[in-house]
């Protein structure tokens, strides 16, 4: 008796603290696509009334339009530097024994424990010194590293699981080396690849740290626009540049899923 | 090994040569870089106002840790528990504040928290509160904000260890007669404490330096290390005090990351050998 009213009171505490998480991880940002289509002129919830206004706005300001190209831009660059390198290096690791596999691959991953802002400020001081002006390949350099740590966890996983005997069936069958990687190889540790470059470019386009140190007056990027307008005001705009970044963000998603499996690599990570 | 030598040339460029600059440009006296000296070193230690800083954000990381791992351990329960559809749209809710912009979500805070909105409507509307509250720019709007945005790196890492946990364990403890709140004590939570541990380091080190949200959220009036560093560098292009302010809180941080982490193997081994 006394039994089943503490497992009771148990599994209530369970199922109100899950049922409060899982609110708390879903309300902001269905309240943040709730109120980019408010008609009002302030952030008041429930919006007193329904428009699509904000986003009409959103088309016609230049100042908002045109950072987030650049970091567009400056993500895709990130991305497809820290895949082909990092993925390179995942690679050359992941079949090595020697000491030095084990050296790199912990310096590789390092950029994740080092706060962002620190790392930043580092390589304002290196350009600094070196007389380099800041420009948007500063910029891509910066985000390219943060990047990398993804990229070698998540390839570096995949070609954990790759059995190195297809390889050498391949090699014995007599393709060549550069064959047998865009035909063995690459298809095999696809999913890794694709995965990583979409949680990278997400982390390239989503960085505040490093681009507040790297980026020239002219290379603003959306994430700091954004910071700016809402350290002055809260603009409404923002909701609805937060509304098309959440679906694009979802519709990438479905994408990685399609093509990558994504949370198949998130769960084995 | 060859793949792997672009990539580091890269790292020791940009990556190994500023670390070793930020060390080196600490250690001048002047932004003009005359003298050698520890005086900025000197300068923090004998601040109490960036002792202050330095041990307030310790202590944000610390906490909303805590109550990140209190959420995500019965979010994890539940997960195990439950059916495929069940698990998809759990893992679904955790991956999406996830992958939405760090910006956006801290902008849904400025919206929740704000004088009209939801949490201050719903409560004078309830006649809970008699005026609205002010939330936002405060220290707990900022550790509420910071456990909704950093929740999911702690639920990951707990699922996962609790998905790894022998469930004849659990059924031998049921079987024998134990209550489950006792299970939970005595059996899973001992064992999937790594897991824990492991997510609690991940929330500790993002939340003492989540920058946008502590500016956004917590307003101009609470100053933490990422801010500290970003006025001092900005602000008043001190490069050496703000190097050393860098260095000071990635020592921390990284510091106490890794003595938990080796804390935590040590027990590891402890509950292996028992």
């Amino acid at each position: 008796m006394q039994r089943s009213l503490i497992d009771r009171v148990y599994s209530g505490i369970i199922g109100a603290i899950t049922g409060f998480g899982l609110l708390l991880l879903l309300a902001p940002t269905l309240v943040v696509l709730i109120i980019s289509f408010t008609g009002g002129v302030t952030l008041k919830f429930p919006p007193p009334s329904w428009s699509l206004r904000w986003y009409v706005d959103l088309l016609q300001s230049q100042e908002i339009v045109e950072p987030a190209l650049t970091s567009l831009k400056v993500a895709t660059a990130a991305t497809i530097l820290s895949a082909v390198l990092g993925g390179a290096a995942a690679l050359g690791l992941a079949r090595s024994r020697l000491k030095i596999a084990r050296v790199l691959d912990a310096l590789f991953m390092s950029p994740m424990v080092l706060p962002a802002m620190a790392f930043g400020l580092s390589l304002l001081l290196v350009f600094n010194l070196l007389g380099i002006r800041l420009s948007a390949a500063t910029l891509v350099l910066g985000h390219t590293i943060i990047c990398v740590p993804f990229v070698i966890r998540m390839v570096g996983a995949s070609v954990q699981q790759l059995d190195p005997v297809l390889i050498t069936c391949s090699l014995s069958l007599g393709a060549g080396r550069w064959y047998t990687f865009r035909r063995v190889t690459l298809p095999l540790i696809r999913r890794g690849i694709v995965a990583s470059c979409f949680v990278a470019f997400l982390t390239s386009f989503d960085n505040v740290p490093v681009s507040l140190f790297l980026a020239d007056a002219r290379t603003e990027v959306l994430p700091i626009k954004l910071w700016a307008i809402l350290e002055g005001s809260l603009d409404v705009r923002v909701a609805a540049v937060s509304g098309v970044i959440v679906l694009l963000t979802l519709a990438g998603l479905v994408c990685a899923e399609i093509f990558g499996g994504f949370s198949r690599q998130i769960g084995s990570r | 090994m060859l793949p792997a030598v672009p990539l580091a040339a890269l790292f020791l460029a940009a990556f190994v040569l500023p670390l070793i600059a930020l060390v080196a440009i600490s250690l001048f006296r002047t932004s003009q870089f005359e003298e050698l000296s520890l005086a900025q070193y000197v300068r923090f230690f004998s601040d109490p106002f960036s002792i202050k800083v330095l041990t307030d954000t310790i202590w944000l990381g610390a906490e909303v840790a805590l109550v990140t791992l209190i959420i995500a351990y019965p979010i994890a329960l539940v997960y195990v528990a439950s059916g495929q559809l069940m698990r998809t749209l759990i893992t679904f809710l955790i991956m999406l504040p996830l992958l939405t912009s760090t910006v956006v979500r801290t902008f849904a805070w400025i919206v929740l928290l704000g004088r009209d909105g939801i949490i201050n409507t719903a409560m004078l509307s309830l006649g809970l509160w008699q005026a609205p509250a002010r939330l936002l720019y405060t220290w707990e709007g900022m550790v509420l904000a910071l456990i909704q945005i950093q929740l999911p790196l702690m639920a990951l890492p707990v699922i996962n260890s609790l998905l790894r946990l022998d469930g004849n364990l659990t059924r031998a403890a049921e079987g024998l007669g134990a209550s489950r709140a006792r299970i939970f004590v005595t059996v899973i939570l001992p064992l999937t404490l790594p897991g824990a541990i492991a997510g609690w380091l991940l929330v500790f080190a993002a939340a003492a330096t989540a920058f946008i949200t502590q500016t956004l959220v917590g307003g101009g009036r609470i100053i933490l290390m990422a801010s500290h560093i970003y006025q001092q560098a900005v602000g008043v292009q001190d490069w050496p005090f703000s190097a050393a302010l860098s260095l000071i809180f990635t020592l921390a941080v990284t510091g106490i990351v890794f003595a938990t982490g080796a804390l935590s193997r040590r027990y590891v081994r402890g509950v292996d050998a028992a």
